[in-house]
């Protein structure tokens, strides 16, 4: 019963994949079975809870919703793409000073859409915070402190944009 | 306190899990691993009559289809009432009834759609009242020949799994004297802890007998226990690896699934077994929390002291009891408020019905009870025509003086039940009316509640500690304690920095534990860790010291109480200049010509509880407990009375213990907050009346989002300590979660005047109760309306 491949090319975390999929292959089941990036979660496989965010040429989608061979072609940035490894990006550094996690495994979805957000919208309001993180749960934080971590990295994505 | 490390907001040491390398049970492989698919049961209650999976065994890849049959025993934590696959019948909707194995995940998929079972549908008894009636279906007909624990008191021919009595005074007499009564029911539905990982195992069983399982639960050593008892295995045959987890909540402490993929790997050769759930099948194969009754009447005298308070709590326990059995202990030792009343007579039964199993969910049942007996404070307060905050003061548990319900002299250490209280209700500006907003249809009101809680464990609860000092003076900590997100393993690292005068950099506590590698601990649940964990930890690091002054005093040629550690360094009490580092007599320390002297430097300590007593079983006297935390929470709520709902604008908090780590708790208290809100507004398992649960998926079971969250969360912790406590600090993580649905439902009250019995208090059912308590508030805003336009 061979089932038709598709051979796609993806590119994540600047390395470049050539990887054969079936046609109802996830992105998330490709990025964590085929390419062994276990960053990415999964819990509900239907787009409700967005621990599978990942960032598809720069937008956050959630990674359950698409189809792999849909993002043939893709530029794709995961958790362990944000900063060489070793080092941590200015947002997770934020995460970690305001206790912004506790069992963590919401939190790469977390970080990728609050980088998404401040690299577009370094100024976002709180209440644009809430409304871009409200496709995403946590059940252990009450996102207070989410929030807060993401407000204070918010001067750095300002320096950033000032320089460009 | 003048510390360096302890009380300081010293970030999380677990950084990997924003890194994006941290490691759970759902990334763990094994080299030639299998995989496991479940079968469940499309019926509440039904004999099974055939199974049929000759199609199954044909689909490639597929190694083995197992049935109940196969394995002829029941397992359990406390009463073994569970079949690892369903026998003779199936007992809820869900319930698994065959299992199959394959090469891949695809293939057990498509190869469990090809099993046909067989069922003759019984009548299914689905709620807990229903099912203590005399003529209910048995969902246990059996039940006497269940081995259980001790103190569960299951009683053979009905549904009830246990029941816990618990008496103090004369009640009769007591309501005798009470010149007030309120008698309510209270009713909490089903609901589940909503951790985000689901359950994941993998097993294996090695060629001289060893199982070794990677799970997603709280408390391995409870897991190695349990598989060992529930299986015939030797304890040291059982190694269980602990990893980060993905949540857990209660939800997953005790023996979960483990048996399922130890057992196929058994039977298929020792070859590592992997089950995964997805979303829904963690609804149905993974217990949730009980549902309640709480029958409460309670008597005051007319100047405002409790004096009687009479209970039955009944607990829906779904089909197999699991925790639900011990949290009946818990309310049934706890069956009140932190007050004194010198009458006491509740009987706590925890009820089978063929539902989905259920166990622990943080809290351990008193965030229901608490629904129930801080309503009964506020409607009592009413009656009496006092303040609510008042009539709180003038009963609440004093420390050194008061009786508790279980007949225990508190500590006079025992905290500042009082102080929370007040505390609280300053922060809410208690007193001050709130001010209405400008929509008619608008209402503001405040509430509170008072809360108290240790851990419910046995007496002899045990947790170890050991800490090896390594060649650069870096230190090595190993406990047993799992980590789930409540962050102990930071602040057992900040009492090791403080302890030998170290940054927090220089101290390891993997979050990898095997049980065959890390000293004991019994369980991580209850609010027990940093207690238990943190005081064998200092007695480890007394013992470690202890060795490093040996090893001073030898080398300075003084007395050992003449040694001081800090900063790394052992001096000479005195002479700071006289010292040796830590890295230098870790290994041994060796003087210019090559003698040496100490050796590896290793220090271990112990915990067990002290004066915890095992419960009377026909009065419940005994101290349950060694530490209880105190506390209060108030909210400032919103109802609209067009759409019916609540909103809680400032929710307050305080806690009488001091943080070990403010940032930490900080982060319990924001999560138990928004935690606890949800459940008193919205959070509810919904069955149709065949059993069947209709909302297995995050689509249908709300959670809170970013959005939900009150505008305003304060906290404070007063800092008063319990003497044998690490730096005072006691238990926060499940306490941060217990005041918030009696705190809204009498703030409801005090906004429109409305008494809410039962949770959810969702929308429809506001817009209902107004309808029926107050209609005048409901023609009120509609002439407003008509008046606006």
């Amino acid at each position: 019963m061979a089932e038709k491949l598709i051979p796609i090319t993806l590119k994540v975390n600047g390395k470049e994949y050539k990887v054969e999929v079936k046609p109802n292959e996830t992105l998330l089941f490709v990025l964590r079975n085929k390419l062994n990036i276990k960053s990415v979660k999964g819990t509900c496989y239907r787009g409700e809870c967005g621990v599978c965010t990942v960032l598809l040429n720069g937008k956050p989608v959630k990674s359950c919703l698409v189809l792999a061979a849909e993002a043939d072609g893709a530029e794709i940035i995961t958790l362990e793409g944000l900063a060489p490894f070793g080092t941590l990006a200015p947002i997770q550094k934020a995460f970690i000073e305001h206790g912004a996690f506790q069992c963590g495994f919401c939190t790469p979805g977390f970080i990728l859409t609050a980088h998404w957000l401040l690299t577009n919208k370094p100024d976002a309001t709180e209440e644009e915070i809430k409304e871009v993180l409200s496709g995403l749960i946590c059940r252990c934080t009450g996102y207070k402190q989410i929030i807060e971590a993401i407000k204070a990295a918010a001067k750095y994505y300002k320096q950033d944009k000032q320089k460009q | 306190m003048g510390t360096k490390y302890v009380g300081k907001p010293i970030p999380r040491i677990d950084i990997d899990k924003v890194a994006g390398d941290a490691e759970y049970p759902y990334d763990f492989t094994l080299p030639g691993m299998v995989y496991a698919k479940l079968v469940a049961a499309p019926y509440a209650h039904a004999k099974i009559l055939k199974i049929k999976y000759d199609e199954a065994l044909k689909v490639p890849g597929v190694l083995a289809v197992f049935t109940g049959a196969d394995f002829p025993f029941k397992v359990g934590i406390y009463a073994a009432d569970r079949d690892v696959l369903a026998r003779e019948k199936v007992l809820y909707y869900g319930h698994p009834v065959a299992a199959v194995v394959a090469e891949t995940l695809e293939a057990a998929e498509k190869a469990a759609e090809l099993i046909e079972v067989e069922y003759e549908p019984l009548p299914p008894v689905l709620d807990a009242l229903e099912a203590l009636k005399p003529d209910a279906p048995l969902v246990h007909e059996k039940l006497h020949e269940y081995k259980h624990a001790p103190f569960i008191y299951p009683k053979p021919g009905t549904n009830i799994a246990t029941h816990l009595k618990l008496r103090k005074g004369n009640i009769e007499e007591g309501f005798s004297k009470a010149d007030v009564v309120v008698e309510n029911t209270y009713y909490e539905p089903l609901i589940s802890q909503g951790y985000l990982e689901n359950w994941v195992g993998v097993a294996r069983v090695k060629s001289d007998g060893t199982v070794e399982i990677w799970s997603s639960h709280q408390s391995p050593f409870a897991v190695r226990n349990l598989l060992a008892t529930s299986l015939g295995l030797p304890i040291h045959k059982v190694v269980v690896h602990h990893m980060y987890i993905g949540g857990g909540f209660g939800g997953k402490a005790g023996l979960l699934l483990e048996h399922i993929p130890v057992l196929f790997s058994m039977k298929l050769g020792g070859r590592p077994v992997r089950l995964e759930l997805n979303r829904e099948e963690n609804y149905f194969y993974m217990a949730q929390r009980a549902g309640y009754y709480f029958k409460m009447k309670t008597g005051a005298t007319k100047d405002g002291k409790l004096i009687a308070h009479w209970g039955e709590y009944i607990l829906d326990a779904g089909a197999y009891a699991d925790y639900t059995v011990n949290v009946a202990r818990s309310v049934g030792l706890k069956p009140f408020g932190p007050y004194e009343i010198e009458h006491v007579h509740t009987d706590a039964y925890a009820v089978y019905t063929n539902k989905i199993p259920t166990t622990a969910f943080r809290g351990f049942g008193l965030m229901e009870l608490y629904f129930a007996s801080e309503r009964q404070m506020d409607l009592l307060a009413k009656k009496l025509g006092m303040d609510p905050v008042e009539f709180r003061l003038k009963n609440v548990l004093i420390p050194g003086k008061s009786i508790t319900h279980t007949q225990e002299r508190l500590r006079e250490d025992a905290g500042d039940p009082a102080g929370a209280i007040k505390e609280a209700a300053k922060l809410i500006e208690w007193g001050k009316p709130p001010e209405q907003p400008k929509e008619p249809w608008k209402f503001r009101g405040k509430g509170i509640a008072a809360f108290w809680k240790g851990p419910v464990q046995p007496s002899n609860a045990a947790s170890s500690a050991i800490v090896k000092l390594n060649d650069d003076g870096s230190v090595d900590v190993l406990v047993g304690t799992g980590e789930m997100g409540q962050g102990t393993i930071t602040s057992l690292a900040q009492i090791v920095a403080e302890e030998l005068g170290i940054p927090v950099e220089k101290i390891r506590i993997s979050p990898e534990r095997r049980t065959d590698m890390v000293p004991y601990t019994w369980q991580t649940v209850g609010s027990r860790g940093l207690f238990s964990e943190g005081q064998a930890l200092i007695r480890a690091l007394e013992d470690l010291k202890s060795q490093i002054k040996k090893v001073a005093a030898q080398v300075f040629r003084v007395f050992e109480d003449q040694i001081e550690i800090r900063d790394g360094k052992a001096c000479v009490v005195g002479e700071p200049w006289e010292c040796i580092s830590l890295a230098e007599m870790a290994l041994g320390y060796m003087y210019p010509n090559g003698n040496t002297i100490g050796g590896p430097l290793i220090g271990r300590g112990s915990h067990v509880p002290v004066r915890t007593s095992i419960p009377d079983p026909e009065t419940g006297k005994s101290v349950p407990a060694p530490f209880y935390t105190f506390g209060a929470g108030a909210v400032e709520v919103e109802v609209d009375l067009i759409t019916g709902r609540v909103k809680v604008l400032k929710a307050v908090m305080v806690l009488d213990t001091p943080a070990i780590n403010p940032l930490l708790v900080a982060g319990q208290v924001y999560g138990g907050t928004v935690m606890g809100i949800n459940i008193g507004l919205l959070e509810e398992l919904k069955f149709d009346k065949n059993g069947r649960l209709m909302n297995p998926n995050f689509t249908d079971y709300k959670l809170a989002r970013a959005a939900d969250i009150p505008e305003e969360m304060i906290f404070k912790c007063l800092g008063v300590g319990q003497k044998d406590a690490p730096y005072g600090a006691k238990g926060v993580g499940e306490l941060t979660m217990l005041p918030w649905p009696a705190a809204i439902a009498n703030a409801i009250a005090n906004a429109i005047g409305v008494e809410l019995y039962e949770l959810p208090m969702k929308p429809d059912k506001i817009i209902e109760e107004v309808k029926k308590q107050r209609p005048e508030l409901l023609e009120k805003v509609r002439e407003a309306l008509k008046v606006k336009g």
